[in-house]
């Protein structure tokens, strides 16, 4: 009887196994994903130490300073302003380094990127939510432009590797690779802004003459104001798409098919549009998915030249002002948002692309 | 007797070192000068080196503020003019060049050796250390390079040349260290080095006889690139106002014509001295990585 029971459970393993057996083969059908995953939190929480200890450098009377403007502001009693301070800020220079570190590390949970010391009522989730539009709208319009460009150009050109069009593709790209971007924005303001005086120098729209909101004034001056930011962006990253796609089709060119779709006569146009295109656009859209999570933290050089109020123009004026812990919260959300579009890329990747979860 | 011919046996062996170096240095040249590309971003750069060391000896910076002769126009004792203070204009780019360049040079010889060693250990070794190698290089190519230099400049006090490219190279071996892993890997399986295996070599011996010089060419590449990328993160820290130790550095003369205002065409025009040096900088080294590139990478020559 005993033994019947013994040879029964050897047969069928417990409930228990079973699902742990499950759990096992469903994570190793999945291991791709999960991969991914666990890799992205594992370099964010590696990012979330690392910012923490820059912040610990900060010189360690700003919370005494911050509780002293509290304790005026409103009204309270000296320990209670100093309490609220540490909670306000994430930050407690007293404590032990374990004990900050889960007091940080609460606050990001909780979604509090950090209080300004400096400004009353300021965050950096308050700034995040106002300049955070102006900046993805300036970035991306100008990567979608130099995108589409430079897909179309690239194809183009790698199709007629000897005529002229190529030459002039190729000092483009090795001018445009030469100049960085802020350069290139710094001679576009001086020229166009303050010698020619044909744009604006600073703002993203002119508060006295139109209202915010959905009327054609304010689009027009919106966009008049963006003209000159996005325009030198454009020109300098343009280079590089072409550069990505030219190279990409020339790889795709030598391949059979396309030999074959030669062979069957087809045009020039029908396979650029038809065969080229598909296949090299591939890992174009892997670096542009890179390149888009590369814009939530607005490019500091060139938001600051322009006087274009968005992340990265913030994320400098607080450094200049010493408000630290703002930055913090600054630089922390635009790596959260680089990782975050790194996995989305990754994972949305192996469905454009089998190959790659096979290789 | 025996230590004068000891002396001579020393003699000809250093000769014989000096001879083979001398060889490599022609060989490099000839290497460098067959490739009109990097013939001329190699004679560029040389030239902006020797302007760093030679200049200021040549034309000492001389900054003793001097308002009368404020705005002069080019001439010959102002190649380029004088700015706002009454200081020449060709002086303070000539001191720059040598601070732009240090900043460079540091930071490229630090990020190479920092990205080289632990790509190398990555890519060879394999298992746990390339793991955790590989989630450290991730983190540094996810985390916004330019905001924390700000915040590091902010924070910690910038003074010289090489605290500024140990600040940069924080951030600039990451991707090198990646791209030197995947060469590792696919040299390790590559024939000769699975033969080296067999035959029973020292792993000291496979690295630096076997791997390292199929990795000279793409390191001497990623140090030009590594070059160019510096000074634009110094010149873009200066340009914000931080860590302007230096008051003839190039980013600190822009910024400095900046603040003065832009509408005033003195200012622009003396913005434009460090600007189109930085510009011809960036160029001559883009063309000397790709001469590089052509004329030593063993594999876009089959192509």
């Amino acid at each position: 009887m005993e033994e019947k029971t013994w040879n029964e459970e050897a047969k069928r393993p417990s409930a228990f196994k079973r699902a742990g057996r499950a759990v096992l083969r469903f994570f190793k059908k999945n291991e791709y994903i999960f991969s991914k995953i666990g890799f992205s939190l594992l370099t964010l929480a590696l990012t979330t130490i690392f910012l923490f200890f820059l912040l610990r450098q900060i010189p360690g009377d700003i919370v005494d300073i911050y509780a002293q403007q509290l304790q005026y502001s409103r009204g309270l009693p000296y320990e209670r302003a100093y309490e609220l301070a540490v909670q306000l800020l994430n930050y407690n220079p007293n404590e032990n380094i374990f004990a900050a570190f889960f007091r940080y590390v609460g606050g990001l949970l909780r979604g509090e990127l950090g209080e300004s010391y400096l400004q009353e009522g300021v965050s950096a989730n308050l700034l995040i939510e106002q300049r955070l539009p102006w900046t993805l709208f300036i970035s991306s319009v100008a990567l979608f432009i130099s995108f589409f460009l430079g897909v179309a150009i690239g194809g183009y050109v790698a199709q007629r590797r000897n005529g002229i069009a190529n030459k002039i593709a190729s000092g483009y790209i090795a001018v445009t690779g030469a100049i960085p971007d802020y350069l290139m924005a710094l001679l576009m303001v001086t020229l166009f802004a303050y010698q020619l005086k044909i744009f604006p120098s600073q703002n993203n729209f002119d508060i006295f003459t139109v209202t915010p909101g959905f009327n054609i004034d304010f689009i027009l001056n919106v966009l008049y104001h963006a003209a000159l930011p996005i325009l030198s962006s454009a020109i300098i990253q343009t280079g590089y798409w072409i550069m990505q796609m030219r190279g990409s089709c020339i790889g795709i060119l030598g391949s059979d098919y396309i030999f074959s779709a030669r062979a069957r006569g087809l045009s020039e146009r029908t396979i650029r549009k038809k065969y080229m295109n598909k296949n090299a656009l591939l890992p174009l859209v892997a670096s542009f998915g890179v390149a888009f999570g590369g814009l939530f933290g607005g490019s500091v050089l060139l938001e600051s030249i322009f006087n274009y109020p968005g992340i990265g123009l913030e994320i400098t004026a607080r450094i200049t002002s010493k408000d630290y812990v703002v930055v913090q919260g600054l630089v922390f959300f635009s790596a959260a948002m680089i990782i975050i579009v790194n996995l989305i890329v990754d994972l949305i990747y192996p469905l454009i692309d089998p190959r790659v979860k096979r290789g | 007797m025996e230590k004068t011919k000891n002396k001579s046996a020393f003699l000809t062996k250093t000769l014989e070192i000096f001879k083979k170096i001398g060889r490599g240095i022609k060989i490099f040249f000839t290497k460098m000068y067959s490739n009109k590309k990097s013939a001329i971003g190699f004679s560029i750069i040389l030239l902006y080196v020797i302007v760093a060391i030679v200049g200021p000896l040549l034309f000492p910076y001389d900054s003793t503020v001097n308002t009368a002769n404020k705005y002069l126009a080019p001439s010959l004792e102002h190649p380029f003019g004088t700015d706002w203070m009454g200081l020449d204009v060709f002086r303070q780019v000539i001191s720059g060049t040598s601070s732009v360049l240090q900043v460079a040079f540091f930071t490229a010889f630090l990020s190479i050796a920092l990205g080289t060693v632990l790509g190398i250990l990555s890519g060879y070794v394999g298992g746990w250390v390339d793991r955790v190698i590989m989630t450290i290089v991730n983190i540094f190519l996810s985390v916004p390079s330019f905001p924390v230099y700000l915040m590091m400049a902010a924070l910690f006090t910038i003074e010289t040349p090489i605290t500024m490219a140990l600040m940069i190279s924080i951030f600039s071996w990451a991707g090198l260290c990646r791209a030197i892993r995947v060469q590792v890997i696919s040299l390790k399986e590559s024939d000769f080095i699975q033969i080296c295996r067999v035959m029973n070599m020292s792993t000291g011996h496979i690295i630096f006889k076997e791997i390292m010089p199929n990795l000279f060419s793409y390191i001497a590449v990623n140090f030009v690139l590594i070059l160019r990328g510096s000074i634009l993160a110094s010149v873009g820290i200066m340009l914000v106002g931080l860590a302007s130790y230096n008051p003839t550095d190039w980013g600190v003369i822009i910024q400095a014509a900046r603040m003065r205002g832009l509408m005033n065409v003195n200012n622009v025009i003396i913005m434009l001295y460090p600007l189109v040096a930085i510009l011809i900088f960036q160029i001559a080294a883009l063309m000397l990585s790709q001469g590089l590139d052509e004329t030593i990478n063993p594999r876009l020559k089959v192509l």
